[in-house]
């Protein structure tokens, strides 16, 4: 088992350079630059040309690439060109509230969406399978910005219940070591911040976690009633076993195999979804960061968010085959 | 006191476009220690009629009427709770696929001791030991290892083995195993079936074989009753009925026995035909349309068991089958396919 992690993590290497790579001519390939977003309507072909040299962009694509890989080996991701901040400082920042708002997203969804698909299936063609059928089609088709700003606009202004954005109230003063605020509040142990920061983060993960949980929902429903009619099922009854023990020793471990599957996949749709999610609720994240970025063909940073939006990827896919390992005997990794 | 009593056992499957008759008024007893065989295609309600005694049918299918008294009390006015507390201790079951019939992602030992654990209230470690006690008399080898194995880490005929084991695990007074043994090739067949038969006597438990094949009832079972669309169509000592079938469909099954006696050119005589469709139950005999004996009463009144030869062979045919037809060879010393 160990042997596998260390060579998945091996096969890291060249999968982030050839990631690097594609990403480098992604950013450079889109329409403008970051010259007209430095200079806007008053630019002019000398100016655009100066900063353009200034950047190092009027070099051959290939000498740009051998530098920034040269950065990258030592650590280095380069430096926002619009506010010359190094990348990676705001990264530091910006990729905990990302995995923050994402883990407690995923959280909601497998909190919510396991036992509503189970319930559904055990009510198979019954009132609330019917009932979790079509919320859950309302949930995967809802624009997931829309979604959001209904949520902001009953919970935070109508009723103001929960902050309309951000992480924290900025009245309070908190320290923050790892970014992480609801870590940072409990490192504090100052639960005034800890209730603070959990309000704000109530909205955008709900938003976030419609999607995610909708299709949990689903497949676990689909799961459960699939392995309800295994031979096994009915062979754990044959024992006498209380129906609560044959749906959690039977049928829910074998269930959870294509859940934690799907689970693995919903990374991806938890990043993009942050993307929206964190404009909506100003939310500093990567995801808002990005956005930016792309605005301002601000090279550097786009490089440097989606290699890391690669690396939780890749991370969280291994983590599904490690898990799988634990959940099913007949995978055994060598 | 019989052991087990069922009375006009009915069992419809509702599907949204029709009603299933599967299992239609079928009643028999059994002793304990008895050893009973049901006998027929696949299809004629044998699984079902079990699966019915046990409370624990598929989700379309209801016990419309009948009775199973087992012990003097009726299982299906029992319960749920309380029939939990019969299934698995007092009758348990064996089925058919050894392959799908073990959990997956849990261990030989945790499907034996949890039953163990549920039944006769024993503790972790106790019923590890007893677990692996059992294993043993079914004979799996190095049992004591074995248990932190999972289903995968068997072979068929192992897993066969693991499935009596937690069967027997209660000690019970009956045993119902659903065609034990289709899904094994010949060898292991033999070999399931000695450990069943071993077992029964040794524990002295009722067994009620279910199977397609009359070769394997023919080593294992002192009475054979023979199915035919949800109802019993003969019932008769194994021996007799062997030797002196008098059902049409009885000599058909017999027929379509493989023999390595029989002459190279000897040909298996399928019964023609297809299975009666149980949705629909119009008068007469289920088996005339595909009957060779069948005569206008047949077609036109549904025949009851009656006795036959002598008091404990009983027919339901209008037109039995005549001495004359019974080829000779049909004897229970030489069953041919067990």
């Amino acid at each position: 088992m160990i042997k596998y992690i260390v060579r998945r993590l091996v096969l890291l290497v060249p999968i982030l350079f050839g990631l690097s790579l594609l990403v480098f001519v992604y950013v450079r390939s889109l329409p403008g630059g970051p010259e007209i977003a430095l200079l806007g309507e008053r630019a002019t072909e000398q100016s655009s040309e100066a900063i353009r040299k200034d950047l190092g962009l009027d070099q051959p694509l290939p000498v740009q690439y051998g530098r920034y890989l040269k950065n990258l080996a030592s650590g280095n991701f380069g430096s926002s060109i619009i506010t010359r901040q190094p990348v990676m400082d705001e990264l530091k920042q910006r990729f905990p509230a990302t995995v923050e708002l994402g883990i407690t997203a995923i959280l909601i969804a497998l909190i919510l969406g396991i036992p509503l698909g189970f319930l559904a299936a055990k009510r198979y063609q019954g009132f609330l399978d019917h009932a979790s059928l079509g919320a859950s089609l309302i949930g995967i088709s809802f624009p997931i910005f829309f979604l959001a700003l209904i949520l902001k606009w009953i919970f935070a202004v109508k009723l103001g219940w929960l902050p309309s954005f951000g992480r924290i109230d900025a009245t309070i003063d908190l320290p923050h070591p790892t970014n992480f605020y609801l870590l940072d509040a409990i490192i504090d142990t100052n639960w005034k911040a800890f209730v603070d920061v959990l309000k704000h983060l109530i909205l955008p993960a709900i938003a976030l976690a419609t999607i995610p949980l909708a299709i949990i929902a689903r497949i676990t429903r689909a799961a459960v009633l699939e392995v309800t009619n295994e031979d096994y099922v009915r062979t754990a009854r044959a024992k006498g076993l209380d129906p609560s023990v044959v749906d959690r020793r039977h049928v829910m471990k074998n269930a959870m195999l294509p859940v934690v599957t799907v689970i693995g996949l919903q990374t991806g749709l938890i990043l993009t979804g942050a993307v929206l999610t964190e404009t909506v609720f100003a939310w500093p994240g990567v995801g808002s960061w990005m956005l930016n970025a792309i605005r301002n063909a601000d090279y550097a940073v786009l490089q440097g968010g989606i290699l890391f939006f690669a690396l939780i990827t890749i991370f969280s896919s291994l983590l599904v085959d490690i898990s799988y390992a634990f959940l099913n005997p007949r995978i055994r990794y060598q | 006191m019989a052991l087990l009593s069922v009375r006009d056992l009915e069992v419809r499957f509702s599907t949204r476009k029709a009603t299933v008759h599967a299992v239609n008024q079928i009643g028999f007893d059994l002793e304990s220690g008895e050893s009973l065989g049901i006998v027929g295609e696949s299809g004629c309600g044998k699984s079902v009629s079990a699966l019915a005694m046990l409370g624990i049918l598929p989700k379309a299918g209801r016990v419309t009427g009948g009775s199973v008294e087992f012990g003097g009390v009726d299982l299906l006015k029992l319960p749920d709770q309380k029939l939990r507390q019969i299934r698995g201790k007092d009758i348990a079951m064996i089925f058919q696929d050894p392959m799908t019939s073990l959990n997956p992602v849990l261990t030989i030992g945790r499907q034996l001791t949890e039953t163990l654990e549920k039944h006769l209230d024993m503790d972790k470690d106790v019923a590890k030991k007893e677990a692996a006690e059992l294993l043993e008399r079914v004979g799996i080898p190095r049992a004591a290892d074995r248990l932190g194995d999972y289903p995968h880490q068997f072979s068929g005929g192992m897993r066969q083995r693991v499935m009596i084991a937690m069967a027997i695990s209660c000690k019970p007074k009956l045993l119902i195993a659903d065609e034990p043994t289709t899904a094994l090739d010949v060898t292991i067949q033999a070999q399931i079936l000695e450990v069943l038969k071993n077992l029964t006597a040794e524990e002295h438990m009722a067994l009620i074989l279910i199977t397609h094949d009359l070769g394997v009832v023919a080593g294992v079972c002192e009475r054979t009753n023979v199915m035919y669309a949800g109802k019993f169509v003969e019932t008769a000592p194994t021996a007799k009925l062997f030797s002196k079938p008098r059902h049409p469909y009885t000599l058909g099954l017999l027929k379509s026995v493989p023999r390595l006696d029989a002459a190279r050119k000897e040909r298996l005589e399928p019964i023609a035909g297809l299975p009666r469709d149980l949705r629909t139950l119009p008068p007469g005999c289920s088996f005339a349309p595909r009957c060779l004996y069948a005569t206008d009463r047949s077609r036109a009144e549904t025949p009851e068991l009656h006795t036959i030869d002598s008091d404990d062979h009983l027919v339901a045919c209008w037109n039995p089958v005549p001495d004359a037809d019974i080829p000779e060879r049909h004897s229970l010393e030489d069953p041919g396919a067990s």
